[in-house]
């Protein structure tokens, strides 16, 4: 058993990242420029993050799957960041946004991590103001704020719809000047294809150039994965369709531990899938909750009726109609955290009361707002999602209740790091939502954004010099060393394996399948029977896909059909361990239903006597089940309760 | 930045130098245009010809006069310049023609530049090398005779046609132009650019037809 | 629904390449373009036939990797939105479909339908940032921006970087590009110190990398995904203007300790 300590400084809570910085080994200028560092991905931690460390003196190399760093897909987030700045004088403090975050994730979070969290989060607002970030703002020219789910003050800060958007370019836009400046050098469009440890330590990795297909080896004295989440497990989620598990699973198959797989979280407001043939799933942001008022036909009759679209929704009358969560939470109503919104739909519909032309929708109904407050209020406020739906949909939601259902849209599991956001291995640095540490069981809303730029610009950069102070005596790594070479090997032959089968199914084929699998037995509610089955079924289709893939196209030039096999090949690897989550955690936790434990009233019921932990698995090699370690936590600050929202 | 490329004008100073020359030669038009309409007065030519004979006299107008050539070369140049690097940014064409919505007539710059270059240089030959005795001016007809030397010309329908084909060109080439050159020089602006729009499809029509009327008034009641 | 897709087919940069035709049967009127490329794609790997490549990711209009030039305008038919939102029901059952790629030379094919774009990184990297580092920052409210300044700078910072205004500009100029940039930057109080520096070595970048010249056609105004607005590019010219002529001259220092 690994023997899991965050290595957080032993001091109160509220002194304890002063306490590090100040005792903190610092690297010389001089020989910061002797130092690499690799960093894996572009979204707002990894760009974040590369850009700092350039412009700290260090080597710094960064790689992206994309055309250019701007397209990564934290560009997509909409609603805002949060920082607990308390412009608005509501009693908002650092403290205050310690807590709520370790409320929303349902207390399955490091207490240590989330302060630190909430301390650096007003730095991040006035650096990105700096940058030239475009947020809102009121007339007398200081910033604004708005509300989010789950919190009693307004402290999130946003850019109209577009928060991610502008925050990424604001990144962007630094590292792109450390690269002018010679600091850091760019490798888009590479795939990252394995992690190379030499002696224990992570020394460098095995790069695909997707244009030529050539295999690169890059060395560096240590290694930060920035590689986003893994929603795209489930086929259909609201990541983009490039992103991918696959720079953070080799780490695991490396030995990092992957903590927490199967927290993922489950957005209540996606528009509904309208087919097969559908790819993506399109969000639409949880502030359509503060006016539509969610509802599915109180008869079965009824929802037949409009699945064939023998009826229309305004023809229903309201004695006919099921506000369901505010008949169940009265005191929230419309309100309730994502993951209960989120399942709360999926019991209706799974009860026979769903609507569209799948029976996987419910809606959500501006009708009152647009009385009370007249079409053009609503507009005002909603006006680009309205236009967005009606886009997609191409029904016009002035008239029509919008049609939603819930779809994947963040993981909060992901690689185990220490306080120093280090994995288990030495060298080897996770940061961002490919992390597991700051969100627990479930995220609050305008709590991403805040966590990756927190780590890139303002944690990474003092824990990384820790380390590499230790790093100055050891010259550039060669990546002519035995360890590149077996890597090169092991890369080579499984994309060979990969073209050179003789199968019959694309890999869309598989990965669909894989989606279904999960979304079935791990998706929004989780049982003992579901999970064990879903293990057989993943093992099956692990060796369908082993025998039956077909990968057009050559291994030495641009093969989009290459890429996704060898990521759905992860994918599948993983969903095998989130389904092996699920099932030990026999707890019910933020975005982690399990059937069995729930209150009579079918809440989600959590078990902190046996369940109180970080759940840390470790790759015992292909055909040996994973090891399960545990970090327990300890709550000296909080004290967890059962969260409520009747 | 290698050498060849800091001896060259940036994309946008040579735009704005020819934006600016482009304004110029539009003044010009319109003193031109006043000058023109003076045949119209029915005074045997001799307030078209006190006005012709000032133009070719005067000191100042003569200094006036080289700015003029000046400009005009300068637009032309930088005009064919530019559209050359222009065709050379897409070495390989769409194989659809574009549908994208654009300003009226203003990818056809070039073209419409180059009729009215054409018209200048019959223009040229007619009266400015005939002034300067370059070429020799029809029988009975004195070489600081712009009266009769215009009567005579529009008298010639085939001149006539050639000149009113013109015209319509220098219209649209000047519908487009005078608001694109403020943009150009960085006037554009959500409060005023309607005004510029508005100012600058009024100043074409009105140059436009001011020249085109006088063939007509020609035909029509001489 | 049924389409015929006349599609641009390429196999490396260095190939010659052509229009492929291809028919799609049973098309959903509520799928994404992309959707119908997909289905596309399948019928050709299930025949054996190397899959049409074509760059895409988020497939909701915002990171602006979709890049394709439809019936003869980028994004195709519609106005305000990415390949991404295109659906196809805005195009008749039975249709002709041109799909092609940008076409620039500073943006070279790189497979079929995918070009390289890396370009624009490079004016963005010439100066299309604020030169500030993640220490000493002052609070954020010590800088008040009045609303309009923000608005207007917001408006500009919409830029997603697609290329569409490139795609479509008769002179493939990237002129709509940089001065959302510049105009971005030179809106805000942070980013007006370094202006003047900025827009030079931005628009001397934009020249060296063999972007046309901008003729006021506005074909990228009206092709702009995000509709960004010429009247940027007027700023952009009136700031170059005017750090060309009123811009203290920089120098070389050197000094020795």
């Amino acid at each position: 058993m690994i023997n899991l300590n965050a290595g957080a400084p032993k001091v109160p809570l509220a002194e304890q990242w002063a306490s590090y910085k100040a005792g903190c080994k610092l690297v010389n200028p001089n020989n910061k420029r002797k130092l690499d560092i690799i960093v894996v991905g572009t979204g707002l931690a990894g760009a974040s993050a590369a850009a700092t460390l350039g412009q700290l003196g260090y080597n710094v190399k960064a790689f992206c799957y994309q055309d250019t760093p701007r397209r990564a897909h934290s560009i997509a987030a909409q609603g805002g960041i949060n920082a607990a700045k308390n412009y608005q004088n509501d009693g908002d403090n650092v403290y205050r946004l310690f807590y709520d975050t370790i409320k929303g994730g349902d207390y399955r979070a490091r207490e240590s991590n989330v302060y630190r969290l909430a301390s650096i989060s007003p730095e991040i607002i006035d650096l990105c103001v700096a940058q030239g970030v475009p947020f809102a703002r009121e007339y007398g020219g200081l910033l604004a704020n708005r509300s989010f789910g789950g919190t009693q003050v307004s402290r999130t800060f946003y850019a109209r719809g577009q928060t991610g958007q502008q925050l990424l370019i604001g990144a962007y836009s630094a590292l792109s000047r450390q690269i002018a400046e010679g600091n850091v050098k760019l490798y888009n469009r590479r795939d990252i294809l394995d992690v190379v440890l030499v002696d224990g330590r992570a020394r460098g990795v095995i790069a695909r150039n997707l244009v030529t297909g050539e295999i690169e080896r890059h060395s560096a004295h240590a290694v930060v994965i920035a590689s986003g989440g893994y929603g795209n497990v489930f086929y259909l989620s609201t990541n983009a369709m490039g992103s991918n598990v696959t720079p953070a699973w080799s780490a695991y198959k490396k030995g990092a531990l992957f903590a927490n797989p199967c927290f993922t979280q489950i957005h209540p407001t996606c528009i509904p899938v309208h087919g097969e043939f559908q790819s993506k799933l399109t969000l639409m942001s949880e502030s359509l909750r503060n006016d539509g008022r969610i509802w599915v036909p109180l008869d079965k009759e009824d929802a037949e009726k409009l699945r064939q679209k023998k009826i229309r929704p305004e023809d229903i009358p309201e004695s006919k109609r099921d506000y369901y969560l505010e008949r169940r939470y009265p005191a929230f109503g419309n309100l309730v955290p994502r993951d209960v919104a989120s399942r709360a739909a999926k019991e209706r519909c799974d009860a026979g009361y769903g609507v569209g032309t799948t029976g996987l929708a419910v809606y959500l109904d501006f009708g009152d707002a647009i009385r009370r407050l007249g079409q053009e209020a609503i507009a005002a406020r909603y006006g680009n999602l309205f236009q967005m739906y009606e886009q997609i949909v191409a029904d016009n939601p002035y008239k029509t209740p919008m049609m939603i259902y819930p779809a994947v849209h963040y993981t909060m599991g992901g690689l185990w790091v220490d306080y120093e956001l280090m994995t288990t291995v030495p060298g080897l640095y996770a940061i961002g939502e490919c992390n597991f540490s700051d969100h627990g069981a479930n995220r609050l809303g305008a709590s991403a954004l805040m966590q990756g730029l927190a780590d890139g610009y303002f944690v990474l950069p003092y824990t990384i010099s820790g380390y590499l102070s230790g790093e100055i005596h050891t010259p550039p790594i060669s990546t002519s060393l035995p360890e590149f070479d077996e890597a090169v090997r092991n890369v080579s032959d499984r994309l060979s394996r990969l073209k050179n089968n003789k199968g019959t199914e694309s890999v869309d084929y598989f990965h669909r399948k894989l989606g279904k699998i999960m979304w079935e037995y791990c998706g929004m509610s989780r049982n003992e029977a579901g999970l064990k089955k879903a293990i057989g079924l993943i093992d099956d289709l692990k060796k369908e896909f082993e025998a039956n893939v077909r990968v057009p196209g050559g291994l030495k030039e641009y093969n989009p059909e290459l890429e996704k096999a060898w990521r759905v090949q992860d994918f599948i690897e993983l969903g095998d361990l989130m389904v092996r989550d699920a099932l030990q955690r026999r707890e019910s936790c933020g975005g982690h239903f399990r059937e069995e434990s729930q209150t009579p009233d079918h809440e989600a019921m959590r078990n902190d006597d046996e369940f109180a932990f970080v759940g840390a698995w470790q790759f015992k090699g292909s055909g040996s089940e994973p090891e399960l370690h545990r970090e327990e936590l300890h709550f000296e600050t909080v004290a967890p309760s059962q969260r409520s929202y009747k | 930045m290698d050498s060849s490329s800091r001896t060259r004008l940036s994309s946008i100073t040579s735009k704005v130098i020819m934006a600016l020359a482009g304004l110029f030669l539009v003044m010009f038009l319109l003193v031109h245009l006043g000058i023109n309409l003076l045949l119209l007065a029915n005074d045997g030519g001799q307030s078209f010809t006190a006005a012709a004979g000032f133009m070719a006299t005067n000191q100042v107008i003569k200094i006036f006069e080289v700015v003029l050539f000046g400009g005009l070369l300068v637009h032309m140049f930088i005009g064919v310049a530019v559209s050359f690097r222009n065709r050379a940014s897409r070495p390989v064409r769409y194989q659809h023609k574009s549908m994208s919505e654009t300003s009226p007539l203003s990818r056809y710059m070039f073209h419409s530049g180059i009729i009215v270059f054409i018209f200048l240089v019959l223009h040229f030959i007619d009266f400015y090398f005939v002034k300067l005795g370059l070429v020799a001016p029809p029988a009975g007809v004195e070489r600081h005779d712009f009266y009769r030397r215009s009567i005579l010309l529009f008298s010639d329908k085939g001149y006539s046609a050639v000149y009113l084909v013109s015209f319509i060109f220098l219209g649209f080439h000047l519908n487009h132009a005078v608001q694109a050159a403020f943009q150009t020089i960085g006037m554009n602006h959500n409060k005023y650019i309607g005004t510029i729009k508005v100012a600058s499809i009024l100043y074409a029509i009105i140059v436009a037809s001011g020249f085109m009327v006088i063939p007509f008034w020609f035909i029509l009641f001489r | 629904m049924i389409f015929t897709l006349k599609i641009w087919r390429q196999k490396n940069a260095a190939d010659k390449g052509g229009l492929v035709t291809y028919k799609v049967e049973d098309i959903s009127a509520d799928s994404s373009f992309f959707e119908m490329l997909d289905i596309l794609n399948q019928q050709l790997i299930a025949q054996g036939v190397d899959p049409v490549a074509f760059d895409h990711d988020c497939r909701e209009g915002i990171c602006g990797t979709c890049s394709l030039y439809i019936n003869g305008r980028p994004h195709g038919p519609l106005k305000g939105v990415t390949t991404c939102q295109l659906h196809m029901r805005s195009f008749r059952n039975g249709e002709t479909i041109f799909v092609e790629p940008w076409r620039c030379g500073a943006f070279p094919v790189i497979k079929d339908l995918i070009v390289d774009r890396s370009a624009f990184d490079k004016i963005i990297q010439s100066g299309g940032y604020v030169s500030v580092n993640s220490g000493g920052i002052p609070d954020a409210n010590t800088i008040p921006v009045p609303k309009p300044d923000s608005d207007a700078a917001f408006d500009a910072a919409a830029c997603i970087g697609c290329g569409a205004c490139v795609a479509s500009c008769p002179n493939a100029s990237a002129m709509l590009f940089v001065s959302s940039k510049v105009s971005h930057l030179a809106l805000l109080p942070q980013g007006r110190v370094e202006a003047e520096r900025r827009v030079q070595k931005m628009v001397s970048t934009m020249d060296s990398l063999g972007f046309g010249n901008c003729s006021n056609t506005y074909a990228c105004e009206a092709e702009c995904p995000k509709e960004i607005s010429v009247v940027n590019i007027a700023r952009m010219n009136r700031e170059y203007l005017a750090a060309k002529i009123f811009a203290e001259k920089e120098k070389q220092i050197s000094f020795s300790l």
